[in-house]
């Protein structure tokens, strides 16, 4: 004689009798997903916030280069990647969504994982014309050849007196100029080129910028020889990889991470 | 009353298998305590040395602002005295887990927070200062690492969100209590009003 299906209203069986079998999957099944599912549901960090997508070496989204400037420093970037594998990516923004260009300059970094997972070899060229913010953000392995320093250098003196004019397209491709020389170890002659600000009237006095030079060398050294290179450490996201589709010729990211390391100016 | 049979009995048994894998395999492995807590471990020794870093500029910097203001002996002590006390602090290997060791730590490097800010707000009346080459240098070193601070803090706030969450989760619960009784949940920076504001001064 078949036994009646009883209709279950809770999960609850009574222990005496037979439990009917769809009781039994039911909770192995509610189990599963009570205790399973929200352990790999994905760590929501922060509020879900849109990162460009990486179309290529240089994301111009807000349109401040001509297509010939775009591909002239496409062309440059490309030639950097093949001598010396760090990725240098340029990326203009209409909007920091209310973030400071130093939030979102590594997290954008680490989101398209540019540079090498090995080396974290990366570099971004981050123009925000609208909240009038640029910023070099360098990976963590990067942190010594393009130091602080260096990267303040070229925002003040390459960058920010174009930018002041009006001159985008000018200011970027001189960043850029001034960033590949720094990566591919002239440094130092970027250190010497460097102009200093007219805050003071009159002529310089030629024995101070003689000693400001020295003092400038003095701390690079002081930084080289003091400072721990990066790319040590755990606890990166590992948000490596390429991300959305890559019209400009397959680049993508090779999955490295930043640290928070570079420098901002404003105009 | 119907007995249970032998074919439900099975039923119920490998129903009850499929549950629990289930659940393991589509929760947490077994090595997932031990790799989060490696990764907030390195989270917070990223934190150290980038606090270290700020450390060792310290020097330079009070030095290249002593040879143009050397009269505010009140915020240069300040500074120097902060930057003692935080480099001088003995870390002990448990300070994550240490709630009164790390709570020192955090106060220790906020005071030299607070120390530098005063010094470059001092600074902003001293034009030759501010045209120094090697000081700009500095501070944009200073900021550089004061921008990787706040960085290693929040790669550190979500390792150990993740570390934490796993142990007070189910089935970390479970691993726990079975194979990691000596993991402790970790420390986790506490949000004070202004001590630990990072100096931003722009001229």
């Amino acid at each position: 004689m078949p036994h009646t299906d009883r209709q279950i209203e809770g999960k609850k069986g009574t222990g005496q009798a037979a439990t009917p079998r769809r009781l039994v999957v039911l909770i192995a099944v509610g189990l599963a997903v009570l205790i399973g599912l929200p352990a790999m549901l994905p760590t929501l960090s922060h509020a879900a916030r849109e990162f460009p997508a990486l179309t290529g070496r240089v994301v111009d989204d807000a349109d401040l280069l001509d297509p010939g400037q775009e591909s002239t420093l496409t062309a440059k970037l490309k030639a950097l990647e093949d001598e010396t594998s760090d990725q240098l990516v340029v990326v203009t923004l209409p909007s920091l969504q209310g973030e400071t260009i130093e939030d979102y300059g590594y997290q954008l970094g680490r989101h398209w994982g540019i540079g090498t997972k090995k080396l974290d070899n990366g570099v971004l060229l981050i123009v925000a014309p609208n909240e009038r913010k640029v910023r070099i953000e360098v990976g963590y392995g990067l942190e010594g050849k393009l130091t602080d320093i260096l990267s303040h250098l070229i925002v003040e003196n390459s960058i920010l007196p174009r930018f002041r004019n009006g001159d985008f397209p000018g200011g970027i491709q001189s960043g850029v100029d001034d960033i590949t020389l720094a990566l591919t170890g002239h440094g130092e002659e970027l250190q010497q080129r460097a102009v200093p600000p007219q805050y003071a009237d009159g002529d310089p006095d030629w024995i101070l910028v003689l000693i400001w030079v020295v003092i400038i060398i003095y701390v690079i050294y002081v930084f080289r020889y003091g400072a721990p290179v990066g790319g040590g450490g755990g606890g990166r996201s590992s948000w490596g990889g390429s991300s959305g589709g890559s019209s400009g010729g397959g680049f993508s990211g090779g999955g490295g991470s930043f640290g928070g390391g570079g420098s901002s100016g404003s105009w | 009353m119907l007995a249970i049979s032998q074919a439900p009995r099975r039923f119920v048994f490998r129903a009850a298998v499929i549950g629990l894998a289930a659940t393991l395999l589509a929760g947490c492995g077994i090595n997932t305590i031990p790799t989060l807590e490696e990764q907030a471990k390195g989270a917070w020794s990223q934190v150290e040395n980038q606090y270290q870093r700020r450390a060792d500029l310290v020097p330079n910097l009070v030095e290249t602002v002593k040879g143009s203001a050397a009269h505010e002996r009140e915020v240069l002590t300040d500074v120097v005295e902060a930057r003692a006390k935080a480099t001088q602090m003995q870390v002990p290997e448990d300070i994550t887990t240490n709630p009164k060791a790390f709570q020192e730590f955090q106060e220790a490097q906020g005071e030299l927070s607070s120390a530098l800010g005063r010094l470059l707000v001092v600074v902003e009346n001293y034009p030759d200062l501010k045209a120094n080459q090697g000081f700009l240098a500095l501070q944009s070193q200073l900021e550089g690492t004061e921008n990787r601070i706040a960085v290693a803090r929040r790669d550190y706030v979500e390792a150990v969100r993740a570390y934490n969450t796993e142990l007070r989760t189910i089935p970390g619960r479970w691993w726990r209590a079975i194979m990691y009784p000596d993991s402790e949940p970790m420390q986790n920076f506490s949000a004070k009003p202004g001590s630990d504001e990072a100096p931003k001064v722009s001229f």
